[in-house]
């Protein structure tokens, strides 16, 4: 499919993003702005504030955007999962150019125009207002142009924690190796950069100090567009904030969060479908990063999603790898009871662990079938690993001293769902992938057996919170009719139909409802 | 002020100055009267307090100890604003605002004090018509489109605007060339007899003090060293007078013609 038909069939749901995106960057610098001005202007007033202030701003725009998404999610308020947290990240980001552009631009204001304003009489507002701020505006503009444009980049991310806008293409786009959503996600994303980057840029020039201010057209439209951009931030803010907290969900309706790769998102999917078809609400925030999901069902925010009983033993308990499924289980499941008031599903009936993958043809012609056949040849390797394996407990260290396995250079760090193609194209020679990936098959890629048996097992699950099974008794029923239901073939073809034939979950998954008799 | 010719608009009493940070105080034990309609002139080297004998006049800085009188009240029982906006104030490089036009920037005290718009756009025109600016050529411009020359003569009319009593002048002419400032001292001179103003004019030129003072001040560390006329300062037998005068001789051998 190429870049034109995909916009044609996508155009409405393209128009959704951009404008998601452009709402919650005009709303966060909006607010940044409505925080930054005053603050800058009061750190002009306290000499002894100025640099703790500073310096707080400053760290702030240093913490990763993802961990301050995952400090966020817990907090009253301003909490949670969606659009709010989102700019409430997204207006820490944009305070440090704002507030120091401000102090700036004010203390930058001549000697002598200061001195002779106070002595002409004028009241320190009327100094603020007439002189200070009319002489700093370009300084403070410069400012909010750059918070602008960092924020159409950041806002990216926001789809991390199921903000929505551009992100959800360009995570989308990476996870699934598509161009054309990769494209759709980050073209409009840089045009919106650069038209920022523009127009407050005109606005800075109409601000600039001792020239002819001639009034032009394009000002004025862009003044104009300006106060409009205002108008629909402030709204959008009233409506953000009006909207339903999204701080436990009560009744029959149930939050359903999920990962951010296909899997994740089909598990979360197949659940809600059956809930639904059960008279249930359900709220999606799919497509969450990191631990978030976990992090919000911690915090109450969400209230199911699919997990692996490894990945719960190791990433979030802690715990050092060991290899009986059964065990590993009912560790997690006490564990989880115990530490968080969270519930384990009984296993959905697949394992997806690590599977260590070279292309066909090497292994053909080398006659590998298992990890150690392949260890003699790794010193003539790349290796290409995610970002994931690369640090959790069970991953790279542990499995290259296993199995005593050393590359021709340093692993590389790559997202994920890049591996495969790298793998295939010959970019790299070995991977740790999904067992559970659908494209394996399709990029005539071979898994080799774990014969020491150094990956822990990953049981699909879904942790829930206990207090929704209370709230509604029917997903007991659900969960009981998903035990042991899906086999790890029907979860390759499921991801197959998604990742490679591009298809919506959404559809993949009631097929498949409908095909097992689930309803 | 219907105060009588020669009373003291503004008086100084026992005035000191002291900043924590410095040893000695800036001004000290400073006993002064400005007359009404006179042109008091303060000269003194550079350090010797007469700039911060300015800002103690329209409060930019109240005093450590003493008072400083304006119409027989004490500046810190003055509300500050009211009285900066009687007092005209000159600054070097004028301190025009460099976002207003000239006009604005001459409106600027009478728009403060809610002046009609014709009626500050009539003073406006005046003025500048009084420092001897063509309006139609110069009332639209902005203060980073003058010469110096003609910024400080902006500056001049904006201390005239609301028809202060008192103007207060820093080094005015202090950054101009040595034939625009001499133009400049010729019409200031002629203002301020026109325009029956009192003045404290700082200065560290001698010549110009001469040329435009009623009084002249001579200020060392902090103290009024000598207060007399022209005439009679040139005849004083001051040590540090002399001191002041022979540099001028040196400069112009022809002496000083009043």
């Amino acid at each position: 499919m190429n870049f034109w038909t995909f916009l044609q069939q996508n155009w409405s749901e393209m128009l959704t993003l951009i404008r998601e995106h452009l709402s919650l960057v005009l709303i966060s610098t909006l607010v940044a702005v409505v925080i930054g001005l005053p603050t800058g202007i009061l750190l002009t007033r306290k000499q002894s504030l100025r640099n703790p202030v500073l310096g707080i701003a400053n760290i702030m725009q240093t913490i990763p955007s993802l961990a301050l998404f995952g400090f966020l999610i817990p907090l009253p308020f301003i909490g949670g999962i969606g659009a709010r947290t989102a700019i409430v990240a997204l207006v820490l980001y944009a305070l440090l150019p704002i507030i120091r552009n401000t102090v700036t631009g004010i203390l930058g204001v001549d000697r002598n125009v200061r001195e002779a304003a106070v002595a002409m009489g004028m009241t320190n507002s009327q100094i603020l207002w007439q002189v200070e701020l009319p002489l700093a505006m370009s300084v403070i503009l410069t400012g909010i142009r750059v918070a602008m444009v960092i924020s159409v980049g950041v806002t990216t991310i926001a789809a991390a924690v199921g903000a929505g806008g551009l992100g959800v293409y360009i995570f989308r786009g990476l996870r699934q190796y598509d161009n054309n959503l990769l494209l759709a996600g980050a073209l409009p994303a840089a045009l919106m950069a650069l038209a920022a980057d523009f127009l407050v840029g005109l606005l800075e020039q109409r601000f600039a100090v001792g020239s002819k201010k001639r009034v032009s057209v394009w000002s004025k439209t862009v003044l104009a567009l300006f106060a409009l951009a205002l108008v629909l931030g402030a709204y959008g803010t009233w409506r953000a904030w009006r909207s339903p907290s999204r701080a436990a969900a009560t009744g029959e309706r149930v939050i359903i969060a999920s990962k951010d790769f296909t899997e994740s998102v089909l598990l979360a999917e197949i659940a809600a479908q059956m809930l639904e078809s059960r008279g249930v609400a359900v709220e999606r925030q799919f497509e969450l990063g990191g631990n978030l999901p976990h992090d919000a069902l911690v915090a109450g925010r969400a209230d199911l999603y699919p997990e692996y009983t490894g990945t719960a033993y190791t990433a979030i308990l802690g715990h050092p790898p060991i290899t009986d499924p059964r065990a590993v289980y009912d560790q997690v499941k006490q564990e989880y009871a115990q530490k968080f008031n969270l519930d384990v599903s009984p296993p959905l009936g697949f394992e997806n662990t690590f599977a260590i993958l070279v292309r066909g043809a090497d292994a053909r012609r080398l006659g590998l079938k298992t990890i150690s056949d392949a260890a003699p040849h790794a010193p003539k390797w790349r290796a290409g690993f995610g970002q994931d394996f690369m640090s959790r407990a069970d991953g790279y260290p542990g499995f290259s001293r296993t199995y005593g396995l050393k590359f021709e250079e340093q692993p590389r760090e790559m997202d994920l769902s890049l591996t495969y193609i790298a793998l295939a194209s010959g970019k790299v020679d070995l991977i740790a992938g999904n067992s559970t990936e659908g494209r394996i098959a399709a990029l005539d890629l071979v898994q080799l057996a774990d014969d020491r048996h150094y990956f822990p097992p990953y049981e699909a699950v879904y942790i829930l919170r206990k207090e929704a099974l209370l709230r509604v008794p029917v997903l007991a029923e659900v969960l009981a009719k998903l035990a042991n239901a899906i086999s790890t073939e029907e979860m390759r073809q499921l991801n197959y139909e998604v990742d490679a034939n591009k298809r919506n979950p959404v559809d993949v998954v009631r097929e498949w409802i409908q095909k097992r008799g689930f309803k | 002020m219907s105060e009588p010719i020669n009373s003291a608009l503004v008086e100084f009493r026992d005035v000191s100055y002291t900043v924590p940070s410095l040893p000695s105080p800036i001004i000290s034990n400073l006993n002064l009267k400005v007359l009404r309609g006179e042109t008091l002139v303060l000269v003194g080297e550079s350090g010797c307090g007469k700039t911060t004998t300015l800002r103690l006049i329209n409060r930019l800085l109240l005093p450590t100890t003493g008072q400083v009188l304006v119409e027989d009240k004490p500046t810190s029982e003055w509300n500050p604003i009211r009285l900066r906006r009687q007092t005209g104030y000159v600054i070097q490089e004028a301190g025009l605002f460099p976002h207003y036009t000239v006009e604005r920037n001459i409106g600027l005290v009478p728009a403060l004090e809610g002046w009609e718009e014709s009626r500050i756009k009539n003073r406006v025109l005046e003025l500048l018509s009084l420092v001897g600016l063509e309006a139609e050529r110069f009332a639209q411009r902005y203060p980073g489109e003058l010469s110096g020359g003609q910024r400080q003569r902006v500056g001049v009319a904006r201390a005239l605007a609301a028809d202060p009593p008192l103007l207060l002048l820093d080094e005015p002419f202090g950054a101009l060339d040595p034939l625009t400032r001499a133009s400049l001292q010729n019409e200031f001179a002629e203002l301020s007899d026109s325009l029956g103003k009192t003045a404290v004019f700082v200065t560290h030129d001698l010549r110009e003090a001469l040329r435009l003072g009623s009084r002249i001040g001579l200020m060392r560390a902090g103290r009024l060293a000598v207060l007399e006329t022209p005439e009679r300062f040139l005849e004083s037998d001051d040590k540090y007078a002399r001191a002041y005068i022979e540099t001028l001789q040196l400069q112009d051998d022809h002496g000083i013609t009043k």
